[in-house]
């Protein structure tokens, strides 16, 4: 696992974040390098979840949220006013923890986005799907039943379905909020791999319970505790040399 | 059935040993089950009854009275008390067909679009202030409406367009106001129990909100929607009471939507009091209540068929 010396993609800024009267987010601040893979890791409730969230405004939805601080992606600020999120959330794409294909064919569900987006031509959504469906190593395996109901296929291919549609819409970076805890461990295998293939294009955050995940997938890792960002480090560092107590106290299984 | 009679045997043998596993609660486990079982019963024997009953007088009029199937399902004059009686049903078919399918024309759109609205716009509001107002919409009773279609409906109507006012415009009209709520509230507890993972899917790729609702939601609930739609078709096709006040209840296929009309369940309500039971005019009657039975039935099949559909 080499250093990657990348650019600063995203730009968390002292941002705070309130459920209600609830702080959620406190005075985060980490830059997210580009094209690598970024862990986020902590004790459920810690706010990974909302981090991620808040990076395609997915917080936006949820009443009562209030956000204070600065969230940059490629120098722009997204939440200032001028930001189209539709536009946004095109440009930072989401897998959720529960594979969420909708009850459509494979193919249309790989042409929604860019359909949503404006392209109709049949040519270029063949080709869409049939890269996408490539890139999330899925082809093989679903090219003769593009036509059949995505609903049909394993928890493993359908979060695979899920991940070729966030690609198809030709996003910067793609959020994974515990991606693989649905999963059985080869299905999980199959997606660590494809987060690796997929960093050299995206640039990957991914929120995971697992830490062994963490360590084998991840460039940087950061450990969250109670809203609060106790440690961002090279996920090598990290692990083998924890600076922060608590860090090393999570890790090594004390609490969590 | 071996097993719990040599547990019980042991039981009184040895005492404590077995006691942990003994069945406990005998008296409840079987008084639940018998008074449930007779419940049943009394459901099946009910429907049961009705289906005989409607069915053995309808069907007298074909086989006892010797009227033709094809003379009552096709004939165009209702004349029981004339010098040849005639029996032809199909103005009142006619009639509940034309109302029921209209007033699902208009109710329906109405209804989903509040659904929509309700749980897509704005949930909090809808949950707590319209879906009261639409469920007490659902509890008036149908003479209410009747009485609003005869003092409003058809007043606006005559004035508007030719004629008296009454006929299958205000019926249908009337009717769609009272399968609104049924519409509604189908549509509202299916769009509500959409599961919250598809429509986040579609918003983190970019759509909007009312591409998300065009393409996943509306789509994706669409068996059910259709389900309140049929059956607040099937309620419109079996109310009375409302129609018959501002249909106008004569026995012709009328020319126009304002010339006065009448059902199924208008004619039957209207005659069966003049009638004596056994009568041909009477068992024609039961013969016009057996079409609106199987008519039912055709649309529990239907609610069936769209909700299996929904399953997959
Ligand atoms: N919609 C909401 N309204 C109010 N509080 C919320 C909401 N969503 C999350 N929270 C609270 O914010 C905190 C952080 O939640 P978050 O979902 O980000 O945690 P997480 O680190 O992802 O946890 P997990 O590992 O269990 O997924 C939690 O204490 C949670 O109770
Ligand atoms: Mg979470």
């Amino acid at each position: 696992m080499q250093s990657v010396a990348s650019q600063t993609l995203i730009d968390i800024h002292k941002l705070n974040l309130y459920y209600g009267q609830f702080h959620a987010l406190k005075d985060v601040t980490m830059d997210i390098p580009e094209k690598a893979i970024t862990a986020f890791i902590g004790p459920s409730g810690c706010g990974k979840s909302t981090l991620l969230r808040t990076l395609n405004r997915m917080n936006d939805m949820i009443p009562g949220t209030r956000i204070e601080g600065k969230v940059a992606i490629g120098g722009a600020d997204i939440y200032s006013k001028e930001v189209d999120v539709e536009t946004l959330r095109k440009k930072v794409g989401m897998v959720f923890q529960q594979p969420n294909p909708f009850p459509k064919s494979i193919y249309d569900n790989i042409a929604y986005g860019p359909r949503l987006h404006g392209i109709r031509g049949k040519q270029k959504l063949d080709e869409i799907v049939e890269t996408s469906l490539r890139s999330a190593a899925l082809w093989d395996e679903v090219k003769d039943y593009l036509k059949r109901s995505a609903l049909s296929f394993s928890g493993g291919q359908q979060q695979r379905l899920c991940i070729a549609r966030a690609i198809a819409v030709n996003p910067d970076i793609l959020l994974m909020d515990e991606a693989t805890s649905a999963l059985d461990p080869i299905s999980t295998l199959k997606i660590e791999e494809l987060a690796q293939e997929l960093k050299d294009k995206y640039t990957i955050v991914m929120v995971t319970h697992n830490m062994h995940q963490a360590a084998r997938v991840s460039n940087q890792t950061v450990f969250f505790l109670n809203g609060e960002v106790v440690e961002f480090a090279e996920t090598e560092k990290l692990f083998s040399n924890p600076r922060d107590q608590r860090t090393e106290d999570y890790i090594s299984g004390r609490f969590g | 059935m071996e097993q719990p009679a040599v547990m019980n045997k042991k039981r009184v043998q040895t005492g404590s040993t077995t006691r942990a596993f003994a069945k406990p609660h005998v008296i409840e486990e079987w008084v639940g089950k018998v008074y449930t079982a007779l419940c049943i019963l009394v459901l099946v024997i009910t429907i049961g009854a009705i289906v005989y009953f409607v069915s053995s007088r309808g069907l007298a009029t074909f086989f006892v009275d010797g009227v033709s199937l094809g003379g009552l399902l096709g004939g165009l004059k209702w004349e029981p008390e004339g010098d040849i009686p005639l029996y032809g049903a199909l103005p009142f078919i006619f009639g509940s067909f034309s109302t029921s399918v209209l007033a699902a024309l208009m109710a329906a759109p109405l209804g989903m679009c509040a659904a929509v609205f309700m749980t897509q716009i704005m949930p909090g509001f809808g949950k707590k202030v319209l879906q009261p107002v639409i469920e007490l919409l659902a509890g008036i009773p149908s003479v209410v409406f009747g009485f609003v279609g005869l003092s409003v409906v058809v007043p606006v109507l005559r004035a508007i367009f030719p004629g008296q006012g009454i006929g299958i415009a205000a019926g249908s009209i009337v009717l769609s106001l009272m399968i609104l709520p049924t519409i509604t509230t189908i549509a509202t507890d299916a769009l509500a129990a959409l599961p919250r993972g598809l429509k986040e899917g579609s918003f983190a790729l970019g759509a909007t909100r009312w591409q998300t609702i065009y393409r996943i939601v509306l789509p994706t609930t669409l068996p059910s929607l259709l389900t309140g739609v049929v059956l607040g078709m099937s309620r419109a096709f079996g109310e009375a009471l409302a129609v018959q006040m501002v249909i106008g209840n004569s026995p012709h296929i009328p020319h126009s939507l304002f010339e006065s009309a009448s059902t199924l369940t208008s004619a039957i309500t209207l005659d069966m009091g003049n009638t004596v039971m056994g009568s041909t005019h009477n068992n024609a009657l039961w013969s016009l209540a057996l079409i609106l039975l199987s008519m039912t039935f055709v649309f529990v099949f239907v609610v069936r068929f769209l909700e299996r559909r929904n399953k997959r």
